[in-house]
């Protein structure tokens, strides 16, 4: 595949500049939280000490608890109901409108979703706290798996169903014995993807959470920390941030293509 | 068999059912009620909201959101389109990992992706430094809590988004009709104005649908790369929940907001309808 012609070369030099606007700002920020004067104008040396004053910041620390309980939650409740939806809707072509209601909370803006939610729960006068972030995150997140899981089906050979049932499996068996192994690196795939969502989802987060500092959760710890002002140690948290959002998805990815091969 | 699909759709349906359709349906109904004395929700029947918002005040945010989510589309596009060319004319074998490399990004914080264009942008920042100390420049220039910043902003979350779209629509041409065009003495310029451009329309429109809706409701990126001087229609709606408190008035907001993301999904999908039916007319 070498650059035959010129065109050819122009469109990889492009395709090089895109990765770089992609990737550049990121790899800005990991270099920056190892300065020690942590300031982008100039490198004063290598240092970890942002680090460790992220280590000592309690509000971090308590922002970041809250957010691995909920996304936790909200992971295991879509990752059950998410995998079970895409079961039935595989059984059968589905209904346009339930095709529709599965990809409406992907596309519906954050904000929209975020005051739907927060007016609902008011309605109820549904006290707000970390359990109304589950709620919440769960909805986004059963429609990302639900659409993760279906494309494993793609692949599925349904006769090998027919065939456990025909002799003699019942149904749990079947989807234990059966289903669920052809379809796992699917499930365990998009699991680690609503985590990556749920544990970086900001304004639904924000919306739902309710007044008061108790149930504040990462992503709004960090957004409260950039409205302050640029200051070193959120470099650090990005750092961490993307670090391990990296690891998720590259191992999400991993796993959904050894199905494929 | 069909009791057994339904008790799986059961408990996801009942989920985006109570935390979904009613929450949305919510929003639709709260728009006809008027805000109360100390920013509840008077349940008194009123058009007034409707009538609000075209006001111009709030006429002219709409306008201007549009403006710049229209911006940042165009953007997109012009980045995006070359972009996924390259990646569908690679073997087979590495365009995956080259577009799973497009999607990463997204999957990560979108605050923290944000935040990196205050630190390149700000005036002490990167791209200033750097400039400063070329000598390219003797003043800082002015990159941050601008429109240029905003779009910059909104096309670095979601180009991807229309790499993605231009990429599945790109990669169902094979290489036989722009070899076609090319024996029969187009340049290639032109091969591509008149055989490729119109086969990716589907693309470009489902790309470009995309980045607009998530533009122009688009919260955080006006807020931080705005410096919170501008209001786009995101930041309008998040003021008449938390600041202004008056929470029809939003939802009335939030609903025209849908209605406009469903008329342009709705349009894109008769499109790709139409250019699909025209394709099966001529094969």
């Amino acid at each position: 595949m070498s650059a035959a012609n010129p065109t050819q070369r122009w469109l990889q030099a492009h395709l090089g500049l895109v990765y770089l606007f992609l990737y550049g700002p990121i790899i800005v920020l990991i270099v920056l939280s190892f300065n020690r004067a942590g300031l982008p104008t100039a490198w004063t040396g290598f240092s970890t000490e942002w680090y460790g004053k992220l280590a000592a910041n309690t509000k971090i620390i308590n922002a970041v608890q809250n957010s691995l309980i909920v996304a936790f939650a909200s992971t295991a409740i879509s990752t059950v109901i998410g995998t079970l939806l895409a079961m039935g809707m595989e059984a059968r072509r589905p209904h346009p409108a339930l095709e529709a209601l599965v990809a409406a909370p992907m596309i519906i803006p954050d904000i929209v979703l975020a005051i739907a939610l927060l007016s609902f729960f008011s309605l109820l006068k549904m006290t707000l706290g970390l359990h109304s972030i589950i709620l919440a995150h769960a909805v986004f997140n059963i429609a990302f798996v639900c659409t993760v899981v279906r494309t494993r089906f793609k692949h599925f050979d349904r006769s090998i169903v027919e065939a456990s049932i025909d002799l003699g499996a019942g149904a749990f068996t079947t989807f234990r014995r059966v289903t669920l192994p052809v379809i796992a690196p699917g499930v365990i795939a998009a699991a680690l993807l609503a985590f990556t969502l749920s544990i970086d989802e900001f304004i639904i987060a924000y919306f739902t959470a309710g007044p008061g500092s108790s149930s504040t959760t990462f992503p709004m710890q960090i957004y409260a920390m950039i409205r302050f002002g640029v200051t070193p140690e959120i470099n650090a948290v990005a750092t961490i941030v993307m670090g391990v959002s990296f690891v998720l998805v590259f191992l999400s990815q991993r796993l959904n293509r050894e199905v494929e091969a | 068999m069909t009791s057994n699909r339904l008790l799986l759709l059961a408990p996801g349906l009942a989920w985006l059912t109570a935390l979904l359709i009613i929450p949305c349906g919510l929003i639709f109904v709260l728009g006809f009620f008027e805000r109360g004395v100390y920013g509840g929700i008077d349940y008194t029947l009123t058009t007034e909201n409707f009538a609000r918002a075209v006001d111009p005040l709030y006429a002219g945010i709409f306008l201007y959101s549009a403006r710049i989510a229209l911006t940042a589309v165009v953007f997109s596009l012009l980045i995006g389109y070359p972009a996924a060319t390259c990646i569908a004319k690679q073997p087979k074998r590495r365009q995956m990992p080259l577009l799973i490399l497009v999607m990463m990004p997204f999957w990560s914080n979108y605050l923290i992706r944000t935040y990196a264009w205050i630190v390149l942008l700000n005036r002490e920042g990167l791209i200033n430094g750097a400039l400063t100390k070329l000598g390219a420049i003797s003043e800082p220039l002015p990159l941050l809590y601008n429109d240029f910043a905003i779009v910059t902003g909104l096309v670095y979350g979601y180009v991807p988004f229309m790499i993605l779209a231009l990429y599945s629509s790109i990669s169902k041409l094979g290489p036989e009709l722009a070899e076609a065009s090319t024996d029969l003495g187009a340049d290639s310029w032109r091969t591509f104005l008149r055989i490729t451009l119109p086969l990716t329309l589907p693309g470009i429109a489902a790309g470009s649908v995309f980045v607009f809706v998530l533009s122009i409701g688009n919260f955080v990126t006006p807020d931080l790369l705005g410096g919170g001087k501008r209001t786009m229609l995101g930041n309008l709606i998040y003021d008449q929940f938390l600041t202004a408190r008056d929470w029809p008035f939003g939802a009335t907001l939030a609903f025209l907001l849908v209605a406009l993301m469903m008329v342009l999904l709705t349009c894109q999908a008769v499109f790709v309808h139409r250019s699909a039916t025209q394709e099966e007319a001529r094969a």
